[in-house]
């Protein structure tokens, strides 16, 4: 695969400190000021054009959130979080969309080479050109993976999205991809209908703030018996100081609908803390399916874990319908700490949740990571594939729990973690809670917790492999179940990813 | 090519002396055996000489081609030419056996400064090395050495050697776990990488290998030294009288 060589060799030129995607774009924002109160709110509401109701259901949010308190059950730890000293509002300037890449913000660009992203998809990510359109580049050797692809993306840049992209194509197949601030507008009574079905506006302290404070992401609708023609990205990164970013995304897969949702991001390095608490929303009704993926990149702080992103995160499906299916992918390398339990609601019958994890936690970072699969219907079942990495100073906790509701007759659940352990400084835990109240069903559990030891190393190295890349060698054997899970591009990626996060864990 | 001067080493973690004034001269082209009773210090050495880290030499000097490889480490001793075909091949789980043998040969290479192979000229290699060995290329997409039978493990090391193309071969007990086939199959693949060129050093406790691999010297060692050295006349004599003779001659 030139292609992954190629990445590669992009990802290594980029040498900013340890963090190579550490850097912050110039951009002029609007900015709201410091705090959060009810004019705030407004203030967001206000901007984003939206109708009365809206604004009215922010509101609520925050008047619950007010009396709530910040959770602190998970296995991590860090300073109080202030949340008056924080903007609640950050957009880019410049907002019409572009034609072609010369009247893309050069800023932006800047942004994507960074990233090392192939000049054909920042075309793509610009909303310049197409996928399958022919590119003013074709004809270089090496660099057909991308073209070849089928990804949509809607790129969100800080808070409002920037482009967004094949909407022609996707629109002839029924679908809504857009930005949820559009889908308010344009799609009110979808949203209505389903806005905080999934993850209630009380549900938790970071799902209620952000309930009442989120300023974008994105809207998927995929109609009755339509299978999505392609696999809808959305790339984003943090980029303005101090600003708390409150994504919000909602998928529905109505009757017999399939989507693939792709979901990456990477952020400037920063000193201060960067929070971030997006919510998540997915539904699937009768024999719907919906795979989402994640690769999370964000700034993990520095060598003494200083600064780095905050993620507290609410993801959430609900399989409604009969014969209904979930599964969640992610591969999680950054963020200082993670606080993130994607989950399935199994309430239609015959449904099925997966969910397939990698956390790779190195230096000072903290995560305290997992699945709910609650099984409510009848012969539901599930599939927990965990794979823990620990190196550095870092602590990595599944959390996981699985529970049968008295009428989940023959539900069925397979439970499987594993931990790998780098140096002698770090730690991992597994922490299940498994509940069956209906006799029928059964659960399994199998967990691991294994060392990369000296001998595998020793041999690896023998064979002529530098030590950095046998560790990465090794690591992505571990985790060679989940990375099959994701879509190809994405998979390029997260081995790219698990390599470079784990440089400096040993020697 | 290898040359092993006065060498002390011990044990990193509990300092337990284990190499104790070793010399021994191995030239290019030669093959070399070196036989010796259990805990005499054979697999020792090759670690040694492979750059394991949990072993500290004290004391001496081991040079190849001339110059000193203690400062380095086993992954730039390998790429310089230096291959130990191990005695218990490690289990990696999820890589595939094809992907290993990828990544080694264009680590080699890239230290070397050599271009990565292309992906058809690397296929046609690894299958040419693989009938050879009588292997099935089926078994290249396993991970490696996981599941392997003993056999299939030695094999899969000879594959590797042969790939490689080390200028110093190191087999530790590679005859350990064969049947009579596979040895001769595993015999014919160092045999054919016999050259003027390259040395082998072959560390076995019994004659049966040396009887397929035949060697030009034969070392006996003891308490990490060499007592004798010979041709391969005193292998059979090993063979035919024991250890407790050489040894007793050597107190």
């Amino acid at each position: 695969m030139p292609a992954v060589q190629e990445t590669i060799d992009q990802v290594r030129m980029i040498d900013v400190d340890q963090y190579k995607y550490g850097f912050e774009t110039h951009i002029e924002s609007e900015l709201a000021p410091k705090g959060l109160n009810e004019d705030i709110i407004r203030f967001i509401s206000a901007k984003k054009d939206e109708p009365e109701w809206m604004t009215e259901w922010r509101l609520q949010a925050f008047k619950r959130w007010q009396t709530m308190e910040e959770p602190s059950w998970a296995r991590v730890s860090y300073p109080k979080i202030d949340f008056q000293d924080l903007h609640y509002y950050a957009a880019p300037k410049n907002q019409s969309g572009p034609k072609s890449l010369d009247e893309v913000d050069p800023e932006l660009l800047r942004t994507y080479e960074k990233l090392g992203i192939p000049l054909r998809e920042q075309e793509i990510l610009a909303g310049v050109r197409k996928q399958g359109e022919p590119s003013t580049l074709d004809g270089e050797p090496g660099d057909n993976v991308y073209s070849s692809g089928r990804v949509a993306v809607d790129a969100v840049f800080d808070s409002v999205s920037v482009v967004t992209t094949f909407k022609k194509e996707l629109a002839q197949a029924g679908v809504i991809f857009c930005s949820i601030s559009e889908a308010i507008r344009e799609h009110p009574e979808l949203v209505k209908k389903y806005l905080g079905s999934v993850v209630p506006v009380s549900d938790n302290f970071y799902a209620t703030l952000n309930s009442a404070v989120f300023t974008d992401g994105s809207f998927v609708y995929v109609p009755k018996g339509v299978r999505c023609p392609m696999e809808l990205s959305t790339y984003f990164r943090i980029n303005e100081k101090n600003t708390g970013q409150f994504e919000r995304t909602l998928i529905i897969a109505d009757e017999g609908a399939y989507v693939s949702y792709l979901e990456g991001c990477t952020a400037p390095q920063r000193d201060e803390n960067q929070l971030h608490a997006a919510v998540v929303e997915l539904i699937a009704l009768d024999d719907a399916e919906i795979k989402y993926s994640t690769v999370q990149n964000w700034y993990p702080g520095d060598s003494e874990g200083k600064g780095g992103i905050y993620n507290f995160v609410t993801k959430r499906g609900d399989c409604r319908g009969k014969n209904s299916k979930i599964s969640w992918t992610q591969v999680e390398t950054g963020s200082a700490i993670t606080w993130k339990y994607p989950s399935c609601i199994l309430r239609g019958d015959n449904s099925r949740g997966e969910f397939y994890s990698i956390a790779v936690s190195n230096g000072h970072q903290q995560i305290d990571s997992g699945t709910k699969m609650l099984h409510l219907g009848k012969n539901t079942t599930s599939r927990i594939i965990s794979k823990g990495i620990s190196a550095g100073n870092s602590q990595n906790t599944y959390r996981g729990q699985v529970s049968a509701h008295r009428k989940a007759a023959n539900a069925r659940n397979f439970t499987q973690c594993d931990s790998l352990l780098i140096g002698n400084d770090c730690g991992a835990h597994t922490v299940p809670y498994i509940e069956a109240k209906n006799a029928t069903a059964q659960f399994e559990h199998e967990a691991t917790t294994s060392k990369i030891s000296e001998d595998q190393l020793f041999y690896v190295m023998q064979r002529g492999i530098p030590e950095e890349e046998a560790i990465a060698l090794i690591v992505n054997g571990f985790v060679k179940d989940v990375i099959q899970q994701l879509p190809m591009e994405f998979a390029v990626e997260a081995q790219k990813l698990i390599g470079i996060s784990l440089e400096g864990s040993v020697g | 090519m290898l040359e092993i001067k006065n060498l002390h080493a011990r044990i990193a973690e509990d300092g337990t002396e284990i190499i104790r004034g070793l010399n021994l001269t191995v030239k290019a082209g030669e093959v070399a055996a070196i036989m010796g009773p259990n805990g005499s210090g054979k697999s020792t050495l090759s670690y040694i000489l492979a750059g394991r880290e949990d072993y500290e030499v004290t004391e001496g000097e081991i040079l190849y081609n001339g110059e000193s490889i203690l400062e380095m480490d086993p992954a730039e001793r390998s790429s310089a030419g230096i291959f130990l075909a191990f005695q218990y091949p490690m289990e990696i789980p999820g890589v595939a056996t094809m992907e290993f043998l990828k990544t080694a040969m264009n680590a080699q290479r890239r230290a070397r400064g050599e271009e990565e192979l292309k992906i058809p000229d690397l296929l046609k290699r690894v299958r040419a090395s693989a009938d050879e060995l009588n292997m099935d290329m089926a078994m290249l997409k396993r991970p490696l050495n996981v599941g392997f039978s003993g056999g299939e493990k030695k094999r899969a090391e000879i594959l590797q050697m042969k790939l490689l193309e080390p200028k110093l071969c190191i087999l530790d007990e590679t005859d350990s776990g064969l049947d009579i086939d596979a040895l001769k199959i595993v015999a014919d693949g160092v045999n054919a990488l016999r050259s003027p060129e390259r040395a082998v050093v072959v560390i076995t406790h019994y004659q049966r290998l040396l009887e397929y691999i035949v060697p030009d010297t034969v070392h006996v060692l003891y308490r990490g030294q060499v007592i004798k050295s010979g041709e391969k006349d005193l292998a059979l004599e090993l063979e035919k009288n024991g250890y407790a003779g050489i040894i007793g001659e050597a107190a």
